[in-house]
């Protein structure tokens, strides 16, 4: 690209991302909840992705060794064929992970698009397509997720992401539409439209850089959506992965009955200790960027 | 009249129309475009619409139950496959070789005269009686448990608000996220494996059940309390699962309405504080967080799936999940039809809450009628 040596009007110097990251980072240690939840997405998405490079994956166990509580050989204990729990929640995190930010990702796509699109059109398309959205939010979402993978039965995890996301937009395009609306009577987008740049441009250029805070929050949000839904569906055994994951343990735990053993602890509580800090942190980050992106929630 | 413009007859001629057709139609489009109208369409609407999906969704769907059960009549060559297939349209109370189109339209004939179909697995029993057997332990359960985290939130985030940047603001808004990070069938869990199993706190194996066996239903103190004790831990999940989004709602909706200009207005005025912070601040702060009652409400509902798993409480969600193991597609679809019908009611209740609690709606909706 020829861009970066003929610098146009609205062309940022090259450091800027750079300071704007460095400006973010001090924002956000001033939050002491928000920097322990950045910490802590970092801390999972190294344990999910980066970890398991590391650390062999045990595939059979020790069945001298079943439901062995912690010791210093096992550090979480063992489960009911007596491998050890905490390589499983080494290894489990990757596909969580994936399935989340794969669902957020299109989520918020589909939503920031049709949003933005529904805003900029109006008329029929715009109440067509408020009207599903307001469907789908009064729909209660677990249920018709239960039945939909009853059916579809989703056998690997884009598969799931697809059909997580086919519910989850609908909360977010109301409100980017929402955002939308105020924003296109601002000057900027009235010029942009004066001077015919078509609705491609008016969206990715003029809108939707002015929504990037909130962008950035939805797709935060929608993880912790997508989480929640897809470990019930896991659990519920709708869903026939096989592999290590976290709601998989916790899948193969209710139907050994381990839930009822009281040396199965560890092995039931390690993998719900995991997600619970995993949304822990996605929330407490989350709240932070709202605090930072809204200044009138902002402490003063 | 000598001085009207152009507009005003224009203006004149819209109010009062001239032929009594046009203005019949005029009144009753007036009627639509009330408030209330429009909720009404909007919930039927939601319910056809659902209903409609997941009918043609489990119908064309491969290895729809039909086939299913074809397969398993003929599978041991007891039944040739035509008699299979007689058995399991007479099992549907649909016609196999009509059109999908054709066997919708009949379906919603049904609907309309309250038939939603036959179980699958319990043969001969009608899927209203065994959604009107669990639907009333649910609906009991979480409608107890939104409704005291709702007010007991509420007041919390209020307080919040009023003391704000304080020890007690910061441990309710903390507390408030942490609550509002564990999904809620892990509470549920929680509770079983730490208060249950390993620290025998609470006695989960006697509180499973909506009832103890054998208690005799009435308006008895011993039943009403037995009620109570069953569904004791499914309230405790769900009030917990929600009270944080209500503290974190309201603290940041009150802060909000704080340094709106009425409040200045009221302060100016002399109002007493407590007046200002119940009829100005709070009703105003409370109005948006009464339209997500019926958004958490489902998701509570979505939720109690597993709740209710982990009780073995017996309502809609225990049903659903033994009707997923079991395929029985009639029971999954009456029981997702009854959800969302609850869902959309709670939902108008907000709704009717809504233009009680904000004048402003009212006045708008009778305005709309001119």
């Amino acid at each position: 690209m020829t861009a970066a040596a003929l610098p146009r009007r609205g062309d940022r110097t090259l450091p800027r991302p750079l300071e704007s990251a460095i400006e973010f980072l001090r924002l956000l240690s001033k939050r002491p909840s928000g920097l322990i939840g950045f910490i802590g997405i970092l801390f999972f998405l190294t344990l999910a992705f980066v970890a398991p490079l590391f650390v062999p994956n045990q595939e059979s166990g020790d069945v001298t060794q079943l439901y062995e509580t912690p010791s210093l050989q096992h550090l979480l204990g063992t489960d009911n064929a007596g491998r050890d729990v905490l390589n499983q929640i080494v290894q489990g995190g990757k596909e969580i992970m994936s399935v989340a930010l794969i669902t957020a990702f299109l989520t918020t796509l589909v939503a920031t698009v049709l949003g933005s699109i529904s805003a900029l059109i109006g008329g029929r398309f715009d109440a067509a397509l408020v009207a599903i959205a307001d469907i789908l939010l009064t729909v209660p979402p677990l249920i018709v997720l239960i039945v939909i993978s009853a059916l579809a039965r989703p056998t690997n995890f884009l598969a799931l992401a697809l059909v997580l996301s086919l519910l989850g937009w609908a909360g977010l395009m109301r409100q980017v539409r929402a955002q939308v609306l105020t924003l296109k009577e601002r000057d900027y987008v009235e010029a942009a439209r004066s001077l015919d740049l078509g609705l491609i441009h008016i969206v990715f250029r003029e809108i939707l850089p002015n929504m990037r805070s909130y962008i950035v929050i939805h797709f935060v949000l929608a993880m912790t959506g997508a989480i929640y839904a897809q470990v019930a569906l896991i659990i519920l055994g709708l869903v026939p992965f096989s592999g290590k994951n976290w709601a998989l343990m916790l899948y193969f735990a209710q139907t050994q009955g381990a839930f009822y053993f009281k040396d199965a602890f560890w092995f039931v509580f390690s993998p719900i200790l995991a997600i619970i800090l995993l949304q822990l942190s996605l929330v407490l980050f989350v709240n932070a960027l709202e605090d930072i992106f809204n200044p009138r929630l902002r402490s003063s | 009249m000598a001085a009207t413009t152009p507009a005003d007859t224009k203006l004149v001629a819209q109010r009062f129309p001239t032929t009594p057709r046009a203005s019949r139609a005029r009144h009753i489009l007036g009627y639509w475009r009330h408030p209330i109208a429009q909720a009404l369409l909007k919930a039927f609407l939601t319910v056809f619409v659902t209903t409609t999906i997941t009918f043609f969704l489990i119908r064309l769907m491969p290895g729809n139950p039909i086939d299913i059960k074809i397969d398993e009549l003929t599978k041991d060559g007891a039944m040739s496959y035509d008699e299979a297939r007689a058995q399991a349209a007479s099992l549907f109370s649909i016609d196999l070789d009509k059109p999908v189109f054709e066997q919708y339209l009949s379906f919603v004939g049904n609907l309309a005269h309250g038939n939603i179909g036959y179980s699958f697995i319990s043969q001969g029993t009608p899927v209203m009686a065994i959604v009107l057997a669990v639907l009333p332990w649910t609906l009991f359960s979480v409608g107890t448990g939104l409704l005291l985290s709702f007010s007991i939130g509420v007041f919390l985030g209020l307080f919040a608000a009023y003391n704000r940047n304080t020890k007690i603001d910061h441990i309710l808004s903390l507390g408030g996220s942490i609550i509002s990070a564990v999904p809620n069938y892990f509470i549920a869990l929680l509770i079983v494996i730490v208060l249950g199993v390993e620290l025998r706190w609470v006695p989960i194996t006697q509180m499973r059940g909506a009832t103890s066996p054998g208690m005799q239903p009435g308006f008895t103190l011993a039943f009403v309390g037995d009620v109570l004790f069953h569904a004791a831990l499914p309230i405790s999940v769900f009030f917990l699962a929600t009270l944080g989004h209500w503290i974190l709602g309201m603290k940041s909706a009150t802060i909000n309405a704080l340094e709106e200009d009425y409040v200045n207005a009221a302060r100016a005025r002399g109002l007493s504080d407590g007046r200002i912070m119940t009829a100005y601040v709070g009703r105003n702060a409370v109005l948006p967080l009464v339209t997500q009652l019926a958004i958490t409400a489902g998701l509570a509902i979505g939720g109690s799936i597993l709740i209710e798993q982990y009780f073995v409480y017996q309502g809609v969600g225990l049903r659903l999940q033994a009707a997923v193991t079991q395929r029985d597609y009639p029971v999954m679809q009456g029981i997702l039809l009854m959800v969302t019908l609850s869902v959309v009611i709670a939902n108008l209740a907000a709704d009717l809450l809504y233009s009680k609690l904000d004048p402003r709606i009212g006045r708008a909706g009778g305005a709309t009628g001119t």
